[in-house]
């Protein structure tokens, strides 16, 4: 199971990039969560400008199987999303760390970041399943 | 894993239901459907009981030939879907969904110590019991379905019987490996391919030669993405206790004669049709969704659903009000509260 160090993450399986300058943070889900799903057929993706506060339904994930709602993993104004997904979902099963990403978020405190899992503590989480 | 009527069943194997999908349209796939029921109805009557019973004419079949059917119940609707076997006239296997060997053995043996009164229904003939016999061999059977462009070329490699003499709809008694093996030309995906019969202890020998003759493991969400496309329903989903079969595609089945619960079918009005539906986008219509008219109203339900393997389209078997159910009417499904609009559409959905 893939869980790079720099990310943070969510009992939900996202990953949330580290605030940059600009306080962008890049949202995604976990290798665990891709491999959960199955086959990523369709992705729904947040408009451009929207405020989400953390744990806000933000995207929609569906495989074969069922259909996922992935949540802002912190408060912050979608900037950006990916469109490439809309072609070719099957990124998120490829790439869950890469091209797979979700969306952008313009996030208003870094701190909201610091405070989701870590890499050690998401290991656990994914282990219990 | 998952719990499928009682029996462990796997979902996918690990190369995946997208490559399992595929393997079936184009080359050939194999799937353990040993939950399957089989029941035996024996008896000088067979024919003329199982002609009483089921919606379709098993008067038509021949010695090794095979027929699918529905098996009504009384209050216009279904008790499930079949498909008989005639072995001999007084012989025929009934192969029933797992979850409703039990009911559909005690309906059949109430039918038969019912009997049908002279005249009743039109029926013709005797007043008084059925002479047959209806018997469990559930356990008697291990069933694998072998289906694909190349599962008869892949199959007939490893067993003793010339499959090109065995045409769609007939069995023949073989033996693969030294086994023996019923293979009937039937299936549930779309594609020509066979259903083995075999005994249950044989069952793992079989699968293995079958897996070297290169056939693909397939599970259950590969069944289902299958029989979908080929526009086949399930039984619980699409057929129901409430299911009048005219209303469906599947209205091709009820025959012309005397029919336990007929009269019921036949009195029923359709006030919502079974239809197809392919969506111009690519989220998934799933079961229980609404289907909209283009003003929005709730004019319907889907049943199945699925993103197509083959196509990458979606698709969706769905009750719709009557007036929408014409081929190329516009609709759409509400999809976490959107419309996503979509077009009726007959299955098949696989075939161009």
């Amino acid at each position: 199971m893939n869980i790079p160090a720099t990310l943070r993450y969510t009992r939900s399986h996202e990953w949330a990039t580290e605030p940059d300058a600009d306080g962008l943070v890049t949202v995604g889900i976990s290798d665990f969560a891709q491999d959960q799903l199955g086959d990523v057929v369709f992705v729904e993706l947040p408009e451009v400008g929207r405020a989400l506060a953390a744990g806000d339904a933000a995207a929609v994930v569906e495989s074969v199987k069922t259909a996922s709602d992935i949540y802002a993993p912190v408060a912050g104004e979608v900037v950006a999303v990916n469109d490439a997904l809309v072609d070719a979902p099957e990124a998120i099963n490829t790439e869950p760390y890469g091209a797979g990403w979700l969306f952008r978020l313009r996030v208003a405190d870094a701190a909201d970041w610091s405070a989701l899992l870590d890499a050690a503590r998401y290991q656990a989480v994914a282990e219990e399943g | 894993m998952v719990d499928f009527a009682g029996w462990a069943m796997p979902v996918q194997y690990p190369t995946g239901i997208q490559h399992e999908h595929l393997a079936v349209r184009h080359d050939a796939g194999m799937f353990d459907v040993s939950h399957m029921g089989q029941l035996r109805v024996r008896g000088p009557d067979a024919i003329p009981f199982l002609s009483w019973a089921t919606l379709n004419d098993p008067a038509l079949l021949k010695d090794g030939r095979g027929q699918y059917t529905l098996l009504p119940n009384d209050r216009g609707g279904l008790i499930d879907d079949l498909y008989l076997y005639r072995e001999a006239a007084d012989d025929f296997l009934v192969v029933a969904n797992a979850a409703n060997v039990a009911p559909v053995r005690h309906h059949l043996e109430q039918l038969a110590s019912e009997g049908v009164a002279a005249g009743a229904h039109g029926a013709p003939g005797s007043a008084g019991a059925f002479e047959v016999h209806v018997r469990d061999e559930s356990d008697d059977w291990a069933l694998i379905a072998v289906q694909g462009p190349t599962a008869a070329v892949r199959l007939g490699r490893v067993v003793e019987a010339d499959l090109t003499a065995v045409r769609k709809n007939r069995f023949v008694d073989t033996r693969l490996s030294g086994m023996p093996v019923r293979l009937a030309r039937t299936g549930y995906t779309g594609e020509d391919g066979f259903e083995a019969f075999v005994r249950p202890g044989d069952a793992p020998s079989v699968w293995q030669v079958l897996l070297e003759a290169g056939v693909v493991p397939c599970g259950l969400a590969a069944r289902d993405t299958l029989r979908l496309e080929a526009g086949f329903p399930l039984f619980g989903h699409e057929l129901t206790a409430d299911t009048n079969p005219r209303c469906t595609p599947f209205a091709w089945v009820v025959k012309d004669k005397p029919a336990y619960g007929l009269d019921a079918i036949l009195a029923g009005t359709c006030e919502r049709r079974l239809v197809g539906i392919v969506l111009d986008g690519r989220p998934i219509p799933r079961e229980g969704y609404h289907v909209l008219d283009p003003d929005g109203r709730r004019i319907g339900t889907v049943t199945s659903g699925t993103l197509s393997p083959l196509t990458r389209r979606s698709i969706a078997l769905a009750w719709v009000d009557a007036a929408f159910a014409a081929e190329g009417t516009r609709l759409a499904v509400e999809v976490r509260g959107q419309p996503a609009p979509g077009t009726v559409t007959a299955p098949p959905f696989h075939t161009p």
